[in-house]
Order: C-alpha cells, then structure tokens, then sequence
C-alpha cells in the first residue's frame, strides 16, 4: 500500500498521524452562511494567482514613456512607465487582459465577501467568548483587504487612480501635527511624488498579502482550536459540532466552492468589463471629470467625503482641516468600534461568563440585531453619497439637492432602520413557537459512523436545557 | 443500499464524469483559443469559467450524492487548561522569572540597549521623503511668470472672450500639479473684487488656483451661466465673481487668486506668487 508506506514516511519524521487524523475528521456544520469566510479565503487564492501573473508584466515606474503599443487612439502619448505596463498587459499581453479583469472582480468580491461574513458573525453573535481574539483578527483582515485594495486601485497611474491618490494625500495632510510629515515621507515629497507607486506597489505585493496570509492562518488556526460555532438543533449541543467532516465530504464540497467562485470570477473577467484605464487616460494633474467612483468598499469614505458640509476646526493659529473628520476620523472610530464590539456588548449582556459555542438567531437578540441594521444603513447612505453626482444626473435633479436629501438621510434612514428591525424582531420571535429555545423535533435520531466503519445511534434528548 | 439510491448514485456518477468532461473540453479551447486565435479575451474568460465550473459542479456533485452524509457529531472538548496544569504553567514561569528579578541591574541594561537600538532604528525612516520645508507654501508662480495655456503658448488678453475659461501654468512649469490655475474672463461689471486685490483682475481676467482648498481634486467645471466653479470630486461649488468663495459642499476656503497683470505687450502675468498656501488645509497652514 503506496499510501500506507508514505504515511510511515512521514509520522516516522513527525509523529503527525494522530494529529492529521484528528484534523480530517474535523466536523464543519452544513449551512449555507458558514461558506462566507470560504468564499473569502478563495477570493484571495484567485488575487494571488493572477496576481503574480500580473507582476510579471507590470511595471510601477513614473518616468515618463511614449506610448508606441497596439491601442491606437493613446499612440504617441506620454505618460508613466506604469500605465504604459498596464495598457501592454491589457492589448500586447495574450492573456493579460482577462489576468487583469478576473484580479479586479475578485478584489471586489473579496472585500465583499469579508464584509457578508462579518455581518453573519456579528448578527449570530458568533464573536462572543471564547471568539474574541478571532474577531479581532478578522476586523484586521477586513482592514488589511481594503488597504490592499487602494493600493492596487492607485497602482495603473491612470486618471482615476491619480485622483483617488490626490485625496488620499489630502486627507494625510489633514492630520493633526503629524499630518504634512506623514504625507511627504509616504509619497516621496510633495504631491505627486516620485516614489509613491514603487511603494504602493511593494506594499500592493508584498506587504499586506503577507500580513493577509498569516493572519488567515491565526484565523484558521484558532477556528480548528476552538472548533466551528452551529445554529441550534436538535443534538446541536454547546460541547459538540454538528455536520460534515472535513474528509472527504467536506473537502469535496469547499473544493467545489472553489472553482466555483473561481469560475464566476474567470466569467466577470472575461464578460464583464471593468477599470478600462486606457479611456480613462494617464494621470494629468489638472484634469478631473464627473462620475469620478473609487471601487466599492471605498465608497463610504468618498461618500462621507461629500457629505460633509463646510466645517472645520481653526485656533491658535492651527487648524484641523474638513477632510480629517470624513478621512480620518470617521474610519478611525468604524474600526474602533469594530474592534471593540465583542467587550462593549459583554459589558451590557455579562455574557462572557462563561463559553457560547451555539449561535443567536438575529431575532432572538433584538438590540444588537437593531444596532446592526442601523450601522448597515448608516454605510449604505454613505455608499449611496459617494454617487450623488451620478445619482443628480440619472434623475436629473440638481447635485446640491440630493447631498442635502442624503445628509437629513445619513441620521433619519438609520434611525427608522434599528427601530423597524427592532419591532420586526420582537414580533418574529413572539410568533415563532419556539421563541429562544432550541428546536424542538422529537424522534429525530442522529447516526454516527465509528471509527471502524459501523454505524451507532447517537441518543440525544430533543432539546438542551 | 436501495436500489433507488443506486440509480440516484449511478445518475450523480454520470453527472460529475459528465461535468470533468466539459473541463478537459473547455481546457482545450482555451489552449486553442491561446495558440491559434491569438488570445480573446471573452472567449478566455468563458471558457476558463466553463473549465472551473465543471470542476465545481463534480465536486459538488460528489460531495452531495457520493460520499457519506453524516451528519457527524464531533465532541467539544474544554477549552481552558486544568487548574493543574495552569498551577504548573505559572511556577514554571515565576521559577524563570524569579531567575530575571534576581539580575534586576542587568534587565534594566537590556531594556536600555533595546530601547536605544529600537530609537536608532526609526532613523531611516527619514530618508522616505525631504523635508516638508516651504512646499506647501509655495507653488511655481513668481513675480512676473508668463501665463501660458495647457500647451505652453502664452495667454493675451486676447485669447479669451468674456464667459471663457482655460487651464494655465507658470512658463516652463506645465502640468506642475500645486501650480495649475484656472484662468477665467469674467465682463468687467461682473467683478467683485476684494479688499487689497483691486489690481488683480485685469481686463476682466481673474485666476484662481485649481487646486480645490478641500481635497486637493481639480475644480474643473466652470458654469458659465452662474459663474461658479465646481470640483467634480466633491461637489465644492465657488463663486467666481466675488473671489471663488465657497457657497456649497465641504470646502471652508475661498481658491486662493492668483494676483495677475498685463505686460507692455498685452501678455498676462503674474504679480507675484499666489499670496496664501492652495490646496486643502493643513495643521500649520495658518489662518
């Protein structure tokens, strides 16, 4: 037996089998919401794939270059030796382009994929002791996929990403004391600096994708220590796990995720056309045009950027300028209070007594189920904002009237939002029979396959206390 | 096993063989499509979606019809230690920490040695970028520059009739980006000039810095009928005629003006620099 004599091999070097055989019978519970923190793991297989790909081609130089490639109607135009790559990669590359675009969906879906499995997690308080510590991580991985995001964003030197930079620098400036420092070390001096895109790109490639992978690995880590969390069920207890095990049912399974997701991605990046640089046109610092969008997961910032009316902070001769309180301070107290959700909501439930291994049904805990609509729609009003010029021009209304609609919406959309879904809650869980207990089912009976391939009931009472 | 599991089994069998088939197929399109057609791209993508997905749907297939289905229960062991266990863990760890406080002289070495090389290390830091100095102060406009146009050619108090607009830089700084003004004819009536600026504008020609004073994005958009600059970006919207104050959106300043005046020949200049810092406000940008 060729598998029997490699499995020797090893466990004579390692003394692995028992430890690998625990692993393969790690039990994942089977629904359907467990495959969002998946969906995300392979979003960031499919980006460093193509990834790499790209980084063969791409070349994150500002010396100015002719454009002499295939795409005739930019022949002749000067611009950086980066975008000058990037248009190779898209029209003289073979492959390049559909590299490029299934690089771009998948960052989109990536950043959203983080954010679907965040909500899961907050809204079944999947974050509660013994989790923390993995919440924390996430919120950073959360972090760390946005930052990775601007960077690459910023990284063609096209006219988009040119602007996006412009206000990124803006906002350093606006920091407080540190502010105009911070910017000139980052950017290599005054805007536009000779040396942002080198960095970008080493922080787009190596930096955060490094901090990515070993924060995965704590994340998963810390999964298969403190095993999955499950809905309640019948036989779904605090001390066990119910579901498939990871070989090979489950294996199978997230493999087929996998090449799905990689599938749709492969789909988007070949149908659907996304950041064609080559009409936005090299970086030309005195040009801007309407409709000016940074990718999705930014557009809460942008957003909040616009909303903002004209207010500032001016004493003593300093000043604390308007971009600080949309760029800086806003994210500051989003992740803030991210980070500190788990020991804030402790605080009030004293829930931390003691291990929570079995998930809330969002109905089952109206407050924070509310809070978290409430903070959803707060974002999703800032997301809109981040398109008020293009929302003005679809309905043909006038730019200040819709930022003054959206800034009246940014306070009352959350407000009715948490005070609906409270009400919604309450009156689920008054009409659900079996309003925060586990399921009742009698009979159902569970089977489990021993060790030596012979099948035993499992006799379990058909509810927990 | 049931017979109608064995042909369900059976009928999964042929999906999943069915569905790797499609990807060996979709495979060698792609190679086709690479080596004989040169590339497309949506050909690639389709058919690398093709390829994929077959290899999803397999699997999927084979995870949900061919192998065991449990459900499986795993037990869930404590987390926390024992209390022996967490007992012996913290006299192992006094037993060397004891060892440490007894050399109490030589920790506080090494906390000085650490903290020094940890200092002498941020140094480097430095060398990212140049002292921030002046630059923000000042832009590329001197007494005297030429005003010249996004092509380099200068600017008469010709080349613009009344309603007109164009971008303009110092001679021989184009594109310099803090330097780019927007340069406007406004009819002479229409002025509103400022306290100390009476000078500024003439001919009916007034220059404001394009550098938006919120975010630092272009104001680009000059509405001729209302005589208002707007930046796309953000939507700060600045009355041109009475010294581009803000009247909407997050901007808090006016854009700076840049002091103008014509030459024997009928050239515009500049007077001088702009006579405040443009762009968006900084820490100590001053009031």
């Amino acid at each position: 037996m060729i598998v029997k004599r490699i499995v020797r091999w090893f466990d004579e070097r390692l003394g692995a089998a028992r430890f690998v055989r625990t692993a393969l019978n790690k039990v994942f519970p089977d629904h359907w919401s467990f495959m969002l923190g998946e969906l995300a793991l392979y979003c960031f297989v499919i980006l460093i794939l193509t990834g790499i790909y790209l980084t063969f081609f791409f070349t994150p130089g500002t010396k100015e270059v002719v454009y002499n490639g295939s795409y005739a109607p930019l022949k002749g135009v000067s611009m950086s030796q980066a975008y000058e790559s990037v248009l190779r990669i898209s029209f003289d590359v073979r492959a390049g382009l559909v590299m490029r675009q299934i690089h771009h969906w998948s960052a989109l879906i990536f950043v959203g994929a983080i954010i679907a499995h965040l909500m899961r997690i907050f809204f079944t308080g999947a974050f509660r002791r013994p989790r923390e510590l993995n919440w924390i991580i996430g919120v950073t991985l959360l972090l760390l996929a946005i930052a990775n995001g601007f960077t690459g964003y910023s990284l063609p030197d096209d006219q988009l990403s040119g602007t996006g930079l412009r206000i990124a620098y803006s906002v350093v400036i606006s920091v407080p004391v540190v502010g105009v420092w911070s910017a000139f070390l980052i950017f290599g001096g005054e805007f536009p600096g000779n040396e942002v895109l080198t960095r970008f790109f080493v922080i787009h490639i190596l930096i955060v994708p490094a901090a990515i992978a070993v924060l995965l690995g704590a994340h998963l880590a810390l999964l298969v220590r403190q095993k999955h969390t499950q809905f309640r069920g019948p036989s779904r207890k605090e001390r066990n796990v119910v579901g498939a095990r990871l070989w090979p049912t489950f294996t199978a399974k997230t493999l087929g995720l996998f090449f799905f997701v990689f599938a749709a991605c492969a789909a988007l990046g070949g149908l659907a056309q996304i950041n064609p640089v080559w009409i936005w046109g090299p970086f030309q610092p005195a040009a801007v045009s309407a409709g000016s969008q940074p990718d999705w997961y930014v557009g809460w910032l942008e957003g909040s950027l616009r909303l903002l009316p004209g207010w500032e902070l001016r004493a003593f001769g300093h000043e604390v300028p308007n971009p600080f309180f949309s760029g800086v301070l806003l994210p500051g107290i989003t992740f803030m209070l991210l980070y500190a959700w788990p020991f804030l909501e402790s605080r009030f439930t004293k829930e931390n007594r003691e291990e929570h291994h079995l998930l809330d049904r969002p109905r089952d805990r109206p407050v924070r189920t509310a809070i978290g609509v409430a903070a959803l729609a707060f974002y999703a009003v800032l997301f809109i904002a981040g398109g008020n010029d293009v929302l003005a021009a679809r309905f043909n209304v006038s730019v200040n009237f819709v930022t003054n609609v959206l800034r009246v919406s940014l306070f009352v959309v959350p407000v009715v939002a948490g005070v609906l879904t409270y009400r919604l809650c309450k009156e689920l869980a008054a009409r659900s029979p079996t309003a925060g207990e586990p399921e009742a089912s009698p009979g159902a009976e569970l089977i489990s396959r021993t060790e030596d391939g012979g099948f035993v009931e499992v006799e379990e009472p058909a509810r927990t206390p | 096993m049931s017979d109608n599991d064995d042909v369900q089994e059976r009928k999964a069998t042929s999906r999943t063989a069915l569905a790797f088939g499609v990807t060996a197929l979709a495979s060698i399109g792609l190679a086709v499509t690479y080596f004989v057609l040169g590339g497309q791209e949506q050909l690639e993508g389709v058919l690398l979606a093709l390829a994929l997905g077959g290899l999803g749907f397999g699997f999927v297939e084979v995870a949900k019809h061919l192998l065991p289905q449990g459900p499986y229960v795993e037990e869930r062991e404590a987390l926390p230690s024992s209390d022996e266990d967490t007992a012996a863990f913290a006299a192992d760890f006094e037993r060397g920490e004891g060892w440490l406080s007894r050399r109490g002289f030589l920790l506080k070495m090494l906390g000085l040695a650490a903290g020094a090389l940890g200092v002498a290390a941020l140094f480097p830091i430095r060398s990212l970028g140049p002292s921030p100095g002046q630059s923000l102060f000042r832009t590329k406009w001197r007494r005297g520059s030429l005003v010249v146009d996004e092509q380099g050619e200068p600017v008469g108090i010709d080349t613009l009739d009344v309603g007109g607009a164009i971008t303009v830089f110092p001679q021989g700084h184009l594109e310099v980006e803090d330097s780019q003004t927007i340069l406007i004819r406004l009819s002479r009536a229409d002025v509103v000039t400022r306290p100390g600026r009476e000078l500024w504008g003439p001919e009916g020609y007034v220059g404001f810095s394009k550098v938006c004073t919120h975010a630092g994005c272009p104001v680009g958009l000059y509405q001729q009928q209302f005589k208002r600059l707007l930046c796309p970006c953000h939507q700060s919207t600045f009355t041109v005629a009475d010294g581009a104050q803000p009247v909407f959106g997050p901007a808090t300043r006016s854009l700076p003006q840049l002091p103008l005046m014509v030459d024997e020949e009928g050239m515009l200049r500049a007077r001088s620099d702009y006579t405040e810092p443009v762009g968006p406000g900084f820490w100590d940008r001053g009031t």
